[in-house]
């Protein structure tokens, strides 16, 4: 069970603002969580706490392929990413590393909410405004991903692609 | 009594072994992968992690070095170098500095084809789809996945069918078209699905051209961009697939391209584009003509026509980084350079530059830039204090000569 506050962005939030291209060129993931959503939000890293959770509206994480922008997310802390819909490059990379992404297609949270989220069920509470959402539920080899937390784990158990 | 295919479709099932259609999940082997300086050391690292010891295929997998070429800093270098000893090691090709920007690259040399079912780790892959070949662009785990396995696990997807009627007028180009695409979408209007496009507009448009197509439906939010090959030579002979008459899409889009004015995005979304008229007389400090999108030698050639004999305006600066080593050498022999040079350019070495923010031409605080690339977000070009606006090489290239956003037919 994930519990935190939830830190709202709008629609259309763009791989540039999570990371910034001129710093995706590194394998120091830590240099990548000091600047995260900088240009979207400068004061994010002095509000966020490791374990609160991005929340976002439609199209979350469009634009650049880079990797780096769900690796940032994960490594600043982000327990879990709610958005109405993602763009799908970014959240094939988000479950690839094990980053928990869901996404709630009418949801109505706001900034400031705290939610608890049972990642199993797709389940997210907003215990601020009492609310409950379903996430959409991921076909089964995303599934399979997923619960071995991630790509790299999956195939290294696997060696290959298991559809059925 | 079975509905007929869309190109993507026929491509996938083709690779799957079985007919597969929109909503089918399957696994397809991969013709060809590459990654990028961005990408690929997370790629390499991944693929270790999975316990990777050899490329499933060396021939089928390609490294270049492009997005911040020749290295800006030393943590980058040794990142490059890190790229140049995997090469070594794997066998694979790599493309070091100055060869230009993959997917120029990836189509010179010939390392996609008709037909092809492509990886690339870079959001434009797509632009492959102007060979007629399925292309996506992914990250850099499901890229080591490709290294590893050669194969890709991908839901088949719908597709929208962008029918452009008519043909472009004078002065409008493939890039003006695009931008009317992207704006009748949106920047998610096409998220998971295919582009296809079809009609008379596109059937004269030269591989350049289509290649700036299908470039930008990665603004689109689609999964990959194919143009119907009617019309598309190639210097060698190959199979093409069109769509039947029957294929079922998502939707339709008709788009009459006779009507097409040049166009222009304006900050800080590709999908906000409106005619260049509107903002003509709006200043501008910095043009830039590169980009995977639009830095090809007929592109470069356009913006040679407008200045030639002529000087871009006071308190300008041009800079062009054409799409690719074969670019630059084919422009230097026919003159394009050297009218460009001429005229006040600055001519930087073949690759991703100032597009990306990374290493080369970044503009200052409360610059106005008008650039040939794909993506105007606050901060894409290393400074989130900038504007960007995305117009066609025509219109940079004016727009230099002038001082100010217009368009040779304005």
């Amino acid at each position: 069970m994930i519990r935190g506050k939830a830190h709202r962005y709008g629609d259309d939030i763009d791989t540039d603002r999570i990371i910034p291209g001129k710093y995706t060129k590194t394998l120091d993931i830590g240099s990548l969580a000091d600047h995260v959503m900088e240009d979207l939000d400068p004061d994010f890293r002095k509000k966020f706490k490791a374990g609160d959770l991005v929340v976002a509206g439609d199209n979350f994480g469009c634009g650049s392929s880079r990797e780096q922008a769900p690796v940032a997310l994960k490594a600043v802390g982000v327990s879990c990413v709610i958005a109405r819909f993602y763009a799908r490059i970014f959240f094939r990379n988000a479950i690839n590393i094990g980053l928990p992404v869901l996404e709630v297609p009418g949801h109505d949270i706001r900034d400031g909410d705290e939610l608890e989220v049972d990642l199993s069920q797709g389940i997210v509470n907003n215990l601020t405004s009492g609310r409950t959402y379903e996430s959409t539920r991921l076909p089964k080899v995303m599934m399979d991903i997923v619960s071995e937390g991630g790509l790299v784990p999956y195939l290294k158990k696997h060696g290959d692609y298991i559809l059925e | 009594m079975n509905r007929g295919m869309t190109i993507s479709e026929k491509i996938l099932s083709a690779h799957a072994g079985r007919e597969v259609r929109a909503g089918d999940l399957c696994i397809v082997p991969v013709d060809g992968c590459m990654a990028t300086d961005t990408t690929a050391p997370l790629a390499i690292k991944a693929f270790r992690e999975m316990g990777g010891v050899r490329l499933k295929d060396p021939s089928k997998f390609h490294l270049v070095i492009d997005h911040a070429a020749p290295a800006p800093n030393e943590r980058i270098a040794n990142l490059h170098n890190l790229m140049r000893s995997f090469a070594e090691e794997q066998g694979c090709a790599l493309h070091d500095v100055g060869s230009g920007i993959c997917h120029q690259v990836m189509v010179d040399h010939r390392k996609v084809r008709p037909g092809d079912v492509f990886m690339g780790a870079d959001s434009h892959t797509p632009t492959y789809g102007a060979l007629n070949a399925f292309a996506c662009g992914v990250g850099s785990t499901d890229l080591a996945a490709v290294m590893l396995t050669g194969k890709i696990w991908l839901k088949v997807p719908s597709t929208i069918r962008v029918v452009c009627h008519g043909r472009l007028p004078e002065h409008a180009s493939g890039k003006d078209l695009v931008l009317e695409v992207v704006k009748t979408l949106t920047i998610s209007g096409a998220t998971y699905q295919a582009v296809e496009y079809h009609g008379e507009a596109v059937e004269p448009l030269t591989l350049s051209q289509r290649m700036t197509l299908c470039n930008m439906v990665a603004e689109m939010g689609a999964k990959t961009g194919i143009v119907s090959p009617k019309g598309l030579t190639l210097p060698y002979d190959f199979l093409s697939t069109d769509a039947d008459g029957d294929a079922v899409y998502a939707r339709t889009v008709e788009i009459d391209a006779s009507r097409i004015r040049p166009r222009i995005a304006v900050p800080d979304s590709p999908d906000k584009v409106e005619d260049v008229e509107l903002h003509k007389g709006t200043r501008i400090t910095y043009a830039f003509i590169g980009s995977c999108t639009n830095a090809r030698h007929d592109d470069l050639r356009v913006a040679a026509d407008i200045l030639r004999g002529r000087h871009i305006a006071k308190g300008v600066r041009l800079v062009v980084a054409p799409a690719s080593r074969q670019v630059l050498i084919d422009a230097l022999a026919d003159g394009t350079i050297q009218t460009l040079i001429e005229a006040g350019a600055t001519i930087i070495n073949s690759g991703c530059g100032p597009c990306v923010g990374s290493h080369e031409g970044v503009p200052g605080d409360g610059e106005v830039v008008v650039s040939t690339a794909n993506r105007n977000f606050k901060g894409r070009m290393g400074n989130p204090n900038a504007s960007i606006f995305l117009g066609s090489p025509a219109t940079v290239a004016a727009s230099a000569l002038h001082g100010y956003i217009t368009n040779p037919g304005l």
